[in-house]
């Protein structure tokens, strides 16, 4: 078997054996991005010697640390010092981060082979990866369609076997829809569980970074290693962090699973619908309770996300301004060289968000939108307490249909906005939610996400049922044809 | 028509800390440009900000110290607009939430209200060179606490008073050094003038770019009166924001209403609300320092000075230090005390406050007289010398040795016959010219009381 289509937990038993060695491993991986990234275009930047020299550097040590000579994808969000880190965006062309983000450091002290940055929307805003600056990211499983996003190069890089596990970021859906779209496992954690410090900011209250895996264990184990407390991310809960091994193959017995009435809607996809529907009757004979919850406030969720992450987005991209770093357009004066300089550094759909959030917070208008924004939150984090007295975790689609098609949507930006429907509410409330396969369309065989949605902190009751749920359907195996 | 100037304050204070408020950059100043500077300072992409405690502390202990209300929950808020001296274009501070409520600062016969302190980051600094401008960001993220008071000012006095004590306050707080030659105190200046006798305000003009407190006087001795001479020719006064310009004299406009800035605060993200448990606020009450009226008290009692005297020391922090410094130890502090407020600011001169002591001590114990105590403090005065040094080197040492003086006696009484019968006749007041010829012939060094005696005794004995 070939060592780029494994799993972290099948590849790390031959690294400790030393039946293989970390460098093998990367190796293998690189070869396979030379082979597929033509078609995919997956990763924007990649140094294959400093990722051998990291390998190298593992197989002189012990291998005994969690992700020992694992080759990890990382989205082009993150800090890694000395590498590119351009958000996808023109406007930090140039830019070399010159430090780590937090998770980078948890990853390195775990042994990982860090390869190179996966393409996404520009600063983490779409759905589709189309938004990049640097070109489209093809979907592993149709080279026609997107891979979702906004990250979507970390999906399409572990889907298309070009990384053995990726990092994303989720501020409305954003690891858990493209991986509902390429067939991989994407986690979105309790907001707080995981650090931010070193993510490049689109909406500080939703952001989290995540792992994507081939399997809902490589999952487990990289949440291990991103999640605890960080001294420099004060949004960070300091709280141990659980064995997420421990109880993963506990099974579902027991357990009540909540299916929100408002997440099986009219215009949904049919075939969507059904396997979502199928994988129930399937937790079901596993032994899970099903009930009927109710979210309310379902309907205001995507107007309420595109006011707060705005507003937040606004703020957080204005220090993107040419005087300090990146891309500068000079103007005559120091305001025309912001002009100039955001002008052309930023895409439409950036300028779009910009402007919606700094109209959302602007005088006179600021209660009307942002802050009613905020009380919707409240009551939407509230639909979630209520619903959580009844179940341990909720079933519902992570997208309303399959991948679409490349520029099908791009012109309208509404259409655009409904793929995270399902996706936001469990942002704007701070829960954890999963999306893992379940199933494929007929023709053409695309794949279909089934999201599990937890109370905070409930990770590991989350991928417990996304164990069983796996351990017990063949989705996971299948591998598109590239 | 007669005016009045309406006058309220924000002033903003560097606090003495050693990191900056979100990062664990050094805050000292005269560094080399941009090298206190770290990602979180600078605005990089992904940094987060962490509140530096202790720059918190030392807010509420100001609070406290002007008799604020401290809110137990307090937040950070962003304040947004593009300016290059600012790393992340939005500023970290505190809108609707603010540290501290309330309060007051005295002045002589006034109590001026603070509406409330609260604590943000400090920007950058720019500077401009023939044909570029550079930024230095050593500054950036520097503690800035913004106490804003109450329109509660009426005159460029009353301004200069609260400046001052408030300047005195914190400096006895240890909150900050004030220093306002490295931009620790600076301060905006909203002033109107209304007609004596209408309760509304008038539209008001923010004179920003004052950096000293000698400056916000001299900015408002301008501007009231062109205020209101404007108002007298029938002009309107437009809300505005207006420059001083130390230099030519003059505040010149800087901005008008239309152009004001919409902030858009909204609630920093990134950081978690401030609660101030009561342990909390209990600890950082045992730091206060003495407020000026317990002090005044204890002037009274532990010196025995004067209601007076106290009230005049403790207004001004530093003098009653240097007054309790001079006094340690004295037999005579009311003494000292007199000395201390013979010259206004003694603090600033270069005397001693142990010199002071040592210089009562000399006369008390007669080496010198009072009169000539009055030369050798000018001379410490102007020199910073000691007492004893200055009596050394002047040679004015008192004589009263009375086998040096009997000498000086009998010449007095042989060449003065006029006054010895008019004294012998039972004009006592003669004994006074006698004295008289003694100093003039010791040239002044003698002790007049001690010569007074021996003059008696001889005359009565002959």
């Amino acid at each position: 078997m070939s060592l780029h289509t494994q799993t972290i937990i099948e590849l790390r038993e031959q690294l400790r054996r030393g039946e293989v060695s970390a460098r093998e491993v990367t190796q293998a991986v690189l070869d396979r991005i030379q082979a597929v990234d033509d078609r995919l275009k997956a990763y924007l930047w990649l140094n294959p010697d400093d990722a051998l020299a990291q390998a190298d550097a593992i197989d002189r040590g012990s291998k005994d640390q969690p992700l020992a000579g694992i080759p990890i994808a990382i989205k082009d969000v993150l800090n890694v010092i000395g590498q590119p880190c351009t958000c996808g965006s023109k406007i930090l062309r140039g830019h070399t981060a010159v430090y780590d983000a937090t998770v980078i450091r948890q990853l390195r002290a775990a042994g990982a082979v860090l390869l190179g940055r996966t393409n996404m929307d520009e600063f983490a805003m779409g759905s589709s990866t189309e938004n990049s600056s640097w070109g489209v990211t093809r979907n592993p499983w149709d080279l026609e369609r997107i891979p979702g996003g906004s990250s979507g190069g970390s999906a399409a890089a572990v889907a298309g076997h070009e990384a053995i596990a990726a990092l994303g970021s989720d501020t409305g859906g954003s690891i858990r829809q493209p991986a509902a779209l390429t067939s991989c496992v994407g986690l979105k954690p309790t907001y707080g569980l995981v650090s931010r410090f070193g993510l490049v900011a689109f909406a500080s209250s939703l952001d989290q970074v995540g792992p994507f895996t081939k399997t809902v264990a490589d999952a487990a184990l990289l949440l291990g290693v991103l999640a605890g407390h960080d001294p420099l991310d004060s949004t960070s809960v300091p709280a141990p962090v659980p064995d997420y091994q421990e109880k993963l193959n506990a099974g579902v017995r027991g357990l009540r699973i909540g299916l929100p009435k408002e997440y099986f809607i009219p215009g949904m996809d049919r075939e969507v619908e059904a396997a979502v529907r199928a994988a129930i009757g399937q937790l079901t004979r596993l032994g899970a309770e099903v009930v009927e919850i109710s979210l309310p406030h379902t309907d205001y969720a995507v107007a309420v996300y595109y006011l707060i992450a705005t507003a937040e987005a606004s703020a957080n991209l204005a220090r993107f301004d040419g005087v300090r770093y990146g891309a500068r357009v000079r103007g005559a004066d120091v305001l025309e060289t912001y002009a100039k300089t955001r002008g052309a550094g930023f895409g439409p759909e950036v300028k779009r968000r910009i402007i919606l959030g700094t109209y959302a917070l602007s005088a006179g208008y600021h209660d009307a939108y942002y802050l009613r924004a905020q009380k919707v939150r409240t009551l939407i984090r509230r639909d979630f307490e209520q619903a959580f007295q009844k179940c341990d975790v909720i079933v519902a689609p992570t997208t309303p249909t399959p991948a679409f098609k490349i520029g099908e949507r791009v012109d309208d930006p509404l259409q655009m906005y409904l793929c995270d429907i399902f996706t936001i509410s469990v942002n704007l409330a701070g829960n954890c939610g999963l999306s893992l396969p379940c199933g494929f369309t007929a023709q053409p065989k695309l794949p279909i996400g089934l999201q599990l949605i937890g109370p905070a902190f409930a990770e590991p009751t989350l991928l417990r049922v996304a164990q069983a749920y796996e351990q017990a359907t063949p989705w996971h195996t299948e591998r598109p044809a590239l | 028509m007669n005016y009045e100037a309406v006058i309220g304050l924000e002033v903003h204070v560097q606090l003495r800390t050693n990191s900056k408020l979100f990062c664990g950059c050094a805050t000292e100043s005269g560094a080399e440009p941009n090298t206190r500077v770290c990602p979180i300072c600078l605005g990089y992409p992904g940094v987060l900000p962490v509140m530096n405690a202790e720059a918190v502390r030392k807010t509420i202990l100001s609070g406290l110290l002007i008799g604020c209300t401290i809110n137990r929950y307090s937040k950070w808020d962003r304040k947004n607009y593009f300016y290059p001296d600012m790393p992340k274009n939005y500023q970290v501070s505190q809108y609707d939430l603010p540290l501290c409520l309330g309060g007051a600062v005295q002045i002589a016969g006034k109590k001026l209200g603070v509406t409330r302190i609260h604590l943000e980051e400090d920007v950058a600094k720019s500077f401009h060179f023939a044909t570029t401008s550079g930024v230095d960001f050593n500054r950036a993220g520097t503690p800035l606490m913004e106490i804003v008071s109450e329109p509660d000012m009426r005159s460029e006095a009353d301004a200069f008073a609260y400046l001052t004590a408030l300047k005195e306050i914190l400096i006895t707080g240890g909150v900050s050094d004030c220093d306002m030659e490295k931009g620790q105190l600076r301060c905006d200046c909203n002033v109107s003038v209304r007609p004596v006798g209408q309760a509304q305000f008038g539209e008001k003009v923010e004179i920003k770019n004052l950096n000293s407190i000698s400056g916000v006087r001299r900015a408002l001795e301008y501007e009231i009166p062109r205020q209101i001479a404007a108002r007298g020719r029938g002009e309107k006064i437009f809300q505005e924001t207006r420059r001083w310009d130390d230099d030519a004299g003059k505040t010149l406009v800087m901005r008008t209403k239309e152009y004001a800035h919409d902030y858009r605060y909204f609630p920093e993200p990134d950081l978690m609300p401030v609660t101030v448990s009561d342990a909390q606020l209990a600890e950082i009450r045992q730091q206060l320092p003495e407020l000026p009226e317990a002090k005044r008290q204890r002037l009274v009692s532990q010196y025995g000075l004067s209601e007076y005297d106290a009230g005049v020391l403790v207004a001004t922090a530093v003098l009653a230090q240097f007054y309790e410094r001079a006094a340690a130890g004295s037999p005579n502090a009311k003494a000292v005390a007199n000395w201390v407020m013979t010259v206004a600011e003694i603090h600033l001169s270069p005397v001693q406050p142990q010199h002071l002591r040592e210089l009562v001590a000399a006369i008390d114990a007669g080496q010198i007289s009072g009169k000539q105590g009055k030369d050798v403090f000018a001379v410490m005065l102007a020199t910073g010398q000691g007492p004893a040094r200055i009596i050394q080197e002047k040679d004015l040492a008192q004589v009263s040795d009375p086998g040096a003086l009997a000498g000086y006696c009998s010449q007095a009484i042989a060449g003065n016959a006029k006054s010895v019968a008019a004294f012998k006749a039972g004009n006592l007041g003669a004994l006074n010219a006698l004295v008289g010829q003694v100093m003039k012939l010791s040239k002044g060094k003698a002790n007049p009381q001690l010569v007074s005696e021996m003059l008696a005794k001889q005359l009565r004995n002959t």
